[in-house]
């Protein structure tokens, strides 16, 4: 078969925009390899979903009405059944916190090789995917031998997919091995509350590993105090306990799109740049002229952090 | 109790590398304990200490050099090592995490430990895989990006916090035996101290071929293969702000002050 499989993500009774994304991927995929594009959702109000993913170029939403929320077991053991019965060529899973939590186990368990993170896509008799290496310095391309794969698309990488289309909507009848089922969710908890809501800020300066050590975080304090800025961060500081979890700017902390964006000795990792690239003028310091946050700023001072701040906030002081 | 980490040096990349042929030239890299490593071994020895009967050991697919980093995790409070290495393995990358999980679980189904801890990912290849497809290989339950762990040895059960997106945490119950990807941040991973250190060397650190621990690696059908490796293209357009750092700070300065959004 040469169709494409893409599964979709839900969380909390809200598709994830990222179930859109894979629909644009999947539908080019398909465009090449010949095959239809089927669309999967698991769990939760599957038909209200199903109506969402009908969009243009899906030829079939397999709706598999088991659970609320994402369970690890259940998605493993449907979507096994449901590819083991559409055998596609080509599989797609969300490179996302619950896509690494199942697609390696279905990859396994459908015995098919596994390609994660993928940023391309490309078919040509055999399937090739780029993806990034060594925290982004390089890009590779993998091409899979095999006729058969799962690959697991990085977010925000394809355009959403828009219009409505005339998907047939199916529902698929999986059988669930309830002995199998070793792991519960009890809940969930929202961590980057408190009395700063960083992403109502119009102006945040922001740091990152840069800042070396937590003694050296008055620098950005003052700079902050001055300008009337709020402080906020990227993930080392806060893993190190630095500044607490609500001043996280990134895919795991806080999306945030100020008029101005501060970056100060912050790489601009992914994960950090999905959360903040929305802001409309975004300004890096950085020893690295090559560091990946000069690809999404506005304006850049190549230079040392520790040089560079104390100037600036004497500027305003 | 007994508790396996996975454990693996990744390389680090200078400023300024070349590219030759698929590979990143030898010289250019570094490499150092994976950073979610340190986290998983941290989670683990602190297990150790706040239990009885807790054993830790460590586990790595890697050649000679990684038993530096090896001797590292030993040093913060692992009880033993064991490698796994053929030369054969050197030849090529090994690119499908489903494989590198495969090396792994003849190890697991050896040691029969309750718990596996890997790290979320490494910082080199970053498949953020081979934790969940080694649960599915060995039959254990799992739970991947996890940034709390409570262990109930007595009830077979761990309570996890699994960071998702978008700062909102899942709690979930997971039975055990279990592997857990753990995510940094979790703990505050110790240094080692100098005790530690001259302790680790007397710790075992055994080595196994593959086919020691019944994983014929011949057998195992690499089928992906890594066919062009780039810097990516820069895309930057930033205006950049020349000058020494008060020329620089007093540029930027302006175009602060030309925002509007700074208090004067």
């Amino acid at each position: 078969m040469s169709d494409v499989v893409a599964v979709a993500e839900h969380r909390r009774g809200e598709l994830r925009a990222v179930s859109l994304e894979l629909i644009t991927a999947g539908r080019d995929l398909a465009d090449h390899t010949g095959g239809r594009l089927h669309v999967a959702v698991v769990g939760g109000d599957v038909d209200a979903y199903a109506d969402s993913l009908s969009c243009e170029g899906v030829d079939v939403v397999h709706t598999i009405d088991e659970g609320e929320e994402f369970n690890h077991d259940i998605y493993v053991q449907t979507l096994t059944q449901l590819a083991t019965d559409l055998d596609p060529q080509v599989l797609l899973v969300p490179h996302t916190v619950n896509g690494m939590d199942y697609a390696p186990a279905l990859a396994t368990a459908l015995d098919r090789p596994l390609v994660t993170d993928a940023v391309a896509l490309e078919y040509a008799d055999h399937l090739t995917a780029t993806r990034e290496l060594y925290g982004g310095k390089v890009e590779g391309t993998i091409e899979v031998g095999a006729d058969r794969a799962l690959v697991t698309v990085r977010p925000a990488e394809w355009p959403a997919a828009t219009g409505t289309g005339d998907a047939s909507i199916e529902s698929f009848e999986a059988t669930i091995d309830e002995s199998a089922v070793g792991s519960t969710v009890t809940g969930f908890d929202e961590v980057a509350g408190g009395d700063v809501d960083i992403s109502e800020a119009d102006l945040l300066v922001s740091v990152g590993r840069g800042i070396d050590e937590e003694e050296n975080l008055p620098l950005v304090e003052e700079l902050a105090e001055v300008t009337g800025a709020t402080i906020s961060a990227s993930r080392p500081i806060v893993d190190n306990g630095w500044l607490p979890k609500n001043r996280q700017v990134g895919q795991s902390g806080k999306t945030v799109a100020p008029d101005v964006y501060i970056a100060i000795g912050i790489s601009g990792a992914v994960q950090h740049v999905a959360g903040m690239k929305g802001a409309d003028t975004i300004i890096a310091i950085n020893t690295d002229p090559d560091a990946p946050i000069f690809d999404v700023a506005d304006y850049g001072i190549v230079g040392d952090l520790f040089e560079v701040v104390p100037e600036l906030t004497a500027h305003f002081e | 109790m007994k508790v396996l980490v996975t454990v693996t040096d990744v390389a680090l990349v200078d400023d300024d590398f070349e590219i030759e042929g698929r590979r990143i030239g030898e010289e250019y890299l570094t490499y150092e304990l994976n950073e979610w490593d340190d986290y998983a071994i941290e989670e683990a020895v602190q297990l150790s200490e706040t239990r009885d009967a807790v054993e830790v050991v460590t586990v790595t697919v890697g050649p000679e050099r990684t038993e530096e980093t090896i001797r590292q995790a030993l040093a913060k409070g692992a009880d033993r090592a064991i490698r796994v290495w053929d030369d054969s393995l050197g030849e090529t990358d090994v690119l499908d995490p489903v494989l590198k999980a495969e090396l792994l679980s003849g190890i697991v189904e050896d040691e029969a430990p309750e718990m596996v801890l890997t790290g979320v990912q490494t910082g080199d290849d970053a498949n953020g895989a081979t934790g969940v497809a080694l649960a599915q290989q060995v039959g254990y339950e799992w739970a991947a990006v996890v940034n709390q762990l409570d262990v109930d040895a007595e009830a077979d059960t761990a309570a996890v916090h699994r960071e998702l997106e978008g700062g909102v945490e899942e709690h979930s119950d997971v039975l055990l035996p279990a592997v857990f990807t753990i995510q940094t941040g979790i703990n505050d991973p110790r240094y080692a101290s100098l005790r530690g250190i001259r302790q680790a060397q007397s710790k075992p650190l055994d080595v196994y071929t593959p086919a020691d621990v019944g994983v014929d690696f011949t057998a195992l059908d690499e089928s992906l293969s890594l066919t062009s490796l780039a810097e990516p293209t820069a895309e930057s357009d930033a205006t950049m702000l020349e000058g020494d750092a008060e020329a620089a700070a007093s540029q930027l300065a302006d175009v602060l002050a030309d925002s509007g959004v700074v208090d004067q």
